[in-house]
């Protein structure tokens, strides 16, 4: 970490925006270009730039069901099991698995696990933990965190020519456009 | 201090219904808000008045752990507890503090879902002091169960005797409820947290501030891409948090209401608990939220519109309790039971009729003066109701407890409970445990939802020239009526 990084290879060409009009107005434009390996970056999330940008929707719902079902068995299963197969209660005549008595457990494992699938599946679909990006060594890009709003457009695209899309990113009236480079560890 | 001039005089709370109110005052943007949240913990001298406070605090949390120390030591005798009061403030100080955390759920949870915008100024906030609640709270059950050494009885967890624990019992129900309340809580709050983490990892100066920051930011890059599922983890933890607030002070409720003590077994308790931990929740907020926003001159982002929202929750919650004072009384007489009649009687009438006065006196009247919108715009008279209910609230758990327990069906075995002085300094100390964590928080993270605030900003809309989403519930307002009838 001491060793201040090298440059490699171009990663993307970066623009960016003071206001949210413009910058939705510009991730307009890179959709309708059809660029794939593009982002924008902004401090908060911009409401309507889904569409803007034409992203769909995410899964993560289906996983964070699937680890709601899985709390809910899990609760049913461990209660019948341990009070009812391994060490049955007689309790006042009462059955072994008493539903109402097993619910509240039930519900809060549901919620637990649900909650665990939430958590850990959008950090997973993100990507994330990644300390090491391009785009974080950038001193220009710091401000995405704050009150800037960067379109960036990656040069892994099939539609990517450093020239074009330097002019088309240039048209889209933002900032001048900068070149953000891969990170080689010296 | 440079906050000078930030005045009190800035009035959010007139009602104008033909006018979106402002949440944000001062003519902030963007970078001024970034720059007031972070520069408290970033660049801002730590002022000599938290190295006071916290020397404080923590003087006090250490009287917590010599208190658990010597409760340890010597059993559970050095309490105030007698037969048949085995439970007293232990049990009332975990429903105490159980309840404080419930404000900040209500208002990351609840209110997001309801898209009541002000929430942002004081979520962050408020879900901190939801989990520093809820680990006040997890003492206590801890340490009364007697034979510390066996407390991991509680858990499911194979033991030595091949034994597993009663999943009947409301007791086992209270740890899934607690724990799984206080792992959500957590992971709500994180998540909230990891954009303005950012923020602090990328305007933080020093290498240790970047590593930290930078390593709790997990890599976000606020990617558009990101922020779309964020926003719908953000939108699920939301709903998975409401139903789960509701049910930990039901499940709290159930370790009374499923006895069979007179005064305890009602089936009011859920609904009656959720309000009151409600109510206390929000006085607690309101009791630190005001000297803060001074202190750090935020009142231009906590402003006094947040407040009297706020007070509003009070007057309702607060509302509800009293009605739920009420209905007990009247089902004790209407339901014909004499242990239930002369349990109540008792509550009012009986030896602890000062502590049953003193709670309705805090919860049921306070919170009424609320209509009164002089009253609840005024920062000085709203910070001592804030006061009273936290007192109303302590003593209306106690006067549960206690008095249903100090007259049980057998007269011989009649008792009155006194607290001895180590009752009393552990439940000081917990205050002392609360406030140091809440005094590390202040210093060490974003105390404002940096990233939530510019949502809800006039300039944060992108499309300005057709509609304006700000303000609060006068927000929303198409432009066509708002201009009258260009558009």
């Amino acid at each position: 970490m001491s060793a201040t990084p090298r440059h490699g290879a171009l990663h993307a060409l970066m623009t960016d925006f003071e206001s949210p009009s413009q910058f939705m107005h510009a991730c307009e434009k890179v959709r309708d270009a059809g660029f794939r390996h593009w982002d924008a970056h902004s401090p908060f999330p911009v409401h309507g730039l889904d569409d803007a940008m034409g992203i769909r929707g995410t899964r993560l719902p289906w996983i964070v069901l699937v680890g709601g079902i899985t709390g809910f068995s899990a609760a049913l299963l461990m209660q019948w099991w341990m009070n009812a197969v391994d060490y049955p209660y007689v309790i006042s005549g009462k059955p072994l698995l008493g539903l109402p008595a097993n619910f509240p457990v039930m519900f809060e494992l549901t919620v637990l696990f649900s909650a665990f699938a939430c958590f850990f599946g959008m950090w997973g679909l993100n990507g994330m933990p990644r300390l090491h990006h391009p785009l974080l060594a950038n001193d220009r890009f710091r401000r995405a965190s704050q009150d800037r709003f960067y379109v960036v457009i990656e040069a892994r695209d099939p539609k990517f020519d450093s020239e074009k899309t330097r002019a088309f990113l240039a048209s889209l009236g933002g900032a001048a456009v900068e070149e953000v480079r891969e990170i080689v560890e010296g | 201090m440079s906050t000078s001039q930030v005045h009190d005089a800035w009035d959010n709370t007139k009602d104008d219904p033909t006018k979106p109110v402002e949440l944000i005052l001062g003519g902030n943007d963007f970078t001024t808000i970034t720059e007031k949240v972070s520069d408290i913990v970033l660049e801002r001298k730590t002022p000599r008045a938290w190295y006071i406070a916290i020397t404080a605090t923590a003087g006090v949390t250490g009287i917590l752990f010599l208190m658990i120390a010597y409760l340890f030591i010597k059993g559970v005798g050095v309490w105030g507890l007698n037969n048949p009061v085995g439970w007293a403030w232990d049990i009332t100080n975990f429903v105490f503090w159980v309840g404080i955390g419930h404000a900040g759920t209500l208002i990351s949870a609840i209110l997001f879902l309801m898209r009541q915008k002000w929430r942002t100024s004081i979520n962050r906030f408020a879900e901190a002091m939801t989990i520093f609640a809820v680990v006040c709270a997890g003492i206590f059950p801890g340490i009364h169960v007697g034979r510390v050494w066996v407390v991991y009885w509680l858990f499911p967890l194979p033991n030595n005797q091949a034994m597993w624990p009663n999943f009947r019992s409301p007791l086992l129900w209270d740890v899934f409820a607690v724990g799984t309340y206080m792992t959500v809580s957590l992971l709500f709050w994180y998540t909230g947290m990891v954009p303005d983490l950012a923020t602090l990892r990328d305007r933080a100066k020093g290498r240790v501030k970047q590593a930290v920051y930078g390593a709790l930011a997990l890599g976000w890059r606020n990617s558009h891409r990101h922020w779309h599922r964020y926003e719908k983890a953000y939108l699920l933890l939301a709903g998975l948090a409401t139903p789960l607030v509701l049910s930990v002070h039901s499940v709290v409720s159930f370790d009374f209401a499923t006895s069979q003590i007179p005064g305890w077994h009602t089936a009011i308790f859920p609904p009656y608990f959720v309000a009151g931990a409600v109510f206390s929740g929000f006085a607690m907020v309101g009791t630190i939220l005001i000297p803060a926003r001074k202190w750090f001159g935020l009142q231009d982002i906590i402003t006094k519109h947040h407040l009297e929202n706020m007070n509003k929750i009070i007057l309702a919650t607060g509302s509800i309790v009293g009605f739920a004072y009420a209905t007990e009384f009247f089902i004790a007489w209407y339901g014909g039971n004499p242990n239930e009649s002369f349990a109540f009687i008792n509550r009012a009438f009986g030896p602890y009729a000062w502590a049953y006065w003193t709670m309705v006196t805090c919860n049921v009247i306070t919170p009424q003066l609320f209509w009164n919108k002089k009253i609840r715009t005024n920062l000085t008279v709203m910070w001592i109701m804030y006061i009273f209910v936290n007192i109303g609230m302590w003593f209306e758990r106690f006067v549960i407890i206690v008095t249903s327990l100090s007259r049980d069906f057998l007269p011989s075995s009649w008792a009155y409970f006194r607290p001895t002085p180590v009752d009393i300094l552990t439940f000081v100390g917990s205050f002392g445990l609360f406030f140091t964590l809440v005094l590390l928080f202040v210093r060490f993270l974003p105390m404002i939802a940096m990233a939530e605030v510019k949502t809800v900003m006039p300039i944060a809309d992108a499309h300005s020239g057709e509609r304006r989403s700000v303000g609060d519930y006068h927000g929303d307002i198409p432009a066509h009526i708002r201009d009258g009838g260009s558009h």
